[in-house]
């Protein structure tokens, strides 16, 4: 067995056999369960190291040949892997209370087996080739084929498909780069196109408008997914650059504007969310600004910058996914989520409620949640590069603070008289109170994550030196 | 020299066949114009890839030009409105930007033929031609199928480009997949919608 068969083509056809074999009751479990296991196997079998159980000789080989090109993972892509379908484990359990799980378990495993295969393509270039696809596969995510399709989601097929070009000329360029460095046109020209590659995929600003839109038009949890798995991937691909060509990190103006747009995007992303009366347009700029903390990482002049992306990274799965499906549950009730829809539900809802806020203020770095020790770490490595950059960062989480209290305020404004209930199923019950748990747990005890970071060194050697 | 002919033909014809995916308004032109040219772009590609490889692009973009052909056939008139709210919009206009697209890629072949030699300025022209004309488009739309066709013109414009300096065939065959793909989120985005809503119990 290898590495890319077990954790690519597995899971490509699992999702194939769920869409076409199972129905709606099991699909959520066998989606769930296919990246739980695929998650487990990560953790605690290396690759490409043989293991005696018995007489029997067990070797996950690390790569697979397609097409004269090459699809590896090393024994240090374990950490990742686990954490990856760890994390879509979550998502495909918890869209059994979305009332959609078929589709999103089935597409959503072929997604992550996509995106999955971008790690692990050599030349990783070929990463935004392996990203487009997953991106179109998206798209049947977040429309369903009874709803009409809206401005946001054709922006955002636009804008994928245009960032693919960019980046696959980009590298062509950069190796020209790497045979004749003091070519500075040559340079100037390769470091545009990646630039311009990069600000699509990252939706820097002000290319982020379809997220909003997307919010408002499309199922929540779908959102929150690609939300969650593009991004994340997008950013492994960046740390991928950065850590392939020297120049590219050691180039005081290339720093500079990866940091400029990331502060731009958290600090517009937080202050529009406080703006906003919607609250899946609140989450949208929510995932805005993080991603915007992400790009900050990127740019920071220091050999921490990997185990700052990656503390950052690991609990946005966690977070996106409770609150989105905490909103999911919401907008069953009170469809289009504006507050006038919203208000009094935390008597009616109080778990997804709750939920909703819990991971909100994650998001927002609130202390003693998920997001706060990667907020903490970004803000020292910041204030020694620029003061100025970490003001408006810390602006921008306050915005998200501020959108955080008056979603609590709306949904907690009802009338005195009015009975707590719980409406919540079962099943939501349980999804929402292991993520809740989950953001707790990495507030409290943040060495939970240290495996992962451990296993970085190895990853992006020339990064993290 | 001589040897050109058939692929300035090839420019000529992919300037012809992206003004008429710019102005016309019949869906049966646009998606001719689409499939002649992918024949274009077919014939270009193989100037620095082998016919098989070049082979493989043709089909993949006459594919994706059935399947949206197949879907624009079978939706109802009350789904055929025109969704484009832009202004302006008329004929003149477009043919105005294409106009600029035109000015904008004479000028900036020879200075890409000069940065990279051995691309040849038909392919350069040519792929400069439907990248501008895709964008041109994008700008001026809204409208779903039009939209598909600019995002295909734009593939198709790098694919001519890319193909010179890249020739492995995993590419070709993602690049295929990914033009097929886009033919299909454009089809099933022109269809949702459409399709009413039925709940679990109607069905049985």
């Amino acid at each position: 067995m290898s590495a890319p068969i077990l954790w690519i083509g597995a899971p490509l056809l699992a999702g194939a056999a769920i869409f076409f074999l199972l129905n709606e009751k099991y699909s959520a479990y066998a989606g769930g369960g296919v990246a739980a296991l695929l998650s487990l196997i990560a953790l605690f079998i290396p690759i490409d190291t043989a293991l005696l159980l018995g007489s029997l000789s067990l070797k996950i080989s690390p790569a697979i040949e397609v097409f004269g090109r090459s699809f590896e993972f090393s024994a240090a892509d374990g950490p990742l892997l686990a954490m990856i379908y760890g994390v879509s484990a979550l998502w495909f359990f918890g869209s059994e209370s979305t009332g959609s799980a078929r589709r999103f378990s089935s597409l959503g495993l072929m997604i992550v087996a996509l995106l999955t295969a971008s790690l692990a393509v050599e030349p990783f270039l070929y990463a935004a080739l392996l990203l487009e696809v997953a991106a179109m596969l998206i798209v049947f995510l977040l429309v369903p084929i009874y709803q009409t399709p809206g401005r946001g989601v054709v922006r955002y097929i636009v804008y994928q498909t245009l960032a693919m070009p960019f980046i696959l000329f980009s590298g062509w360029m950069l190796a020209g780069v790497e045979a004749n460095p003091g070519d500075l046109r040559t340079i100037l020209e390769s470091g545009i196109m990646l630039s311009m590659g990069f600000a699509f995929l990252f939706a820097v600003f002000p290319l982020y408008n379809w997220i909003p839109q997307l919010m408002e038009e499309s199922p929540p949890f779908a959102v929150g997914f690609l939300l969650w798995a593009l991004p994340v991937f997008t950013v492994i691909f960046a740390l991928g650059f950065l850590d392939r060509y020297t120049w590219l990190r050691n180039t005081e103006q290339i720093s500079n504007a990866i940091l400029f747009s990331g502060v731009l995007m958290t600090a517009s992303g937080g202050i529009f969310g406080a703006l906003q009366r919607h609250l899946g347009r609140i989450m949208a700029y929510a995932a805005i600004a993080e991603t915007g903390l992400f790009l900050a990482a990127l740019g920071l002049n220091s050999s921490d910058l990997a185990d700052i992306v990656f503390l950052a990274l690991i609990p946005r799965g966690l977070e996106l996914s409770v609150w989105a499906l905490a909103l999911s549950i919401i907008k069953r009730r009170a469809y289009p989520l504006k507050f006038s829809d919203i208000q009094g539900l935390a008597r009616k809802y109080p778990i997804a409620a709750g939920s909703l806020i819990l991971a909100h203020l994650s998001v927002a770095g609130f202390p003693l949640l998920a997001g706060f020790p990667a907020r903490i770490a970004l803000f020292q490595a910041l204030s020694v590069e620029s003061l100025g950059a970490a003001f408006w960062v810390f602006l921008g989480l306050w915005g998200l603070l501020t959108s955080a209290f008056r979603t609590l305020a709306a949904l907690v404004m009802s009338a005195e008289e009015t009975p707590w209930e719980v409406n919540e199923t079962w099943a939501q019950t349980l999804m929402l109170a292991v993520g809740a748990l989950g953001l707790f747990a990495l507030g409290f005890f943040p060495q939970i994550m240290q495996p992962f970071l451990a296993s970085l060194p190895q990853l992006f050697e020339h990064l993290v030196q | 020299m001589l040897l050109d002919i058939p692929s300035w033909t090839a420019v000529l014809l992919t300037l012809t066949t992206s003004t008429t995916i710019l102005i016309s308004r019949d869906w049966r032109a646009l998606l001719g114009a689409l499939a002649l040219q992918y024949l274009a772009a077919f014939w270009l590609v193989t100037r620095h890839l082998p016919l098989a490889m070049g082979s493989v692009k043709l089909i993949a973009g006459w594919m994706s030009v059935a399947v949206l052909g197949m879907t624009r056939i079978n939706l109802t008139p009350v789904e055929d409105r025109d969704q484009d709210r832009f202004y302006p919009r008329g004929s003149a206009f477009r043919l105005l930007l294409m106009g600029i697209v035109i000015l904008v890629s004479a000028g900036s072949a020879p200075r890409i033929e000069a940065a990279i030699p051995g691309m040849g300025l038909p392919v350069i022209a040519a792929g400069l031609l439907l990248v501008g004309a895709g964008l041109a488009q994008l700008g001026v739309t809204n409208d779903l199928l039009r939209v598909t066709l600019a995002l295909l013109s734009i593939l198709a414009g790098f694919e001519i480009l890319y193909a010179a300096v890249e020739s492995a065939i995993l590419v070709t065959g993602l690049l295929a997949a990914v033009n097929l793909g886009l033919g299909v989120v454009g089809s099933y985005l022109m269809t949702a919608g459409s399709v009413p809503l039925i709940a679990p119990e109607d069905e049985e």
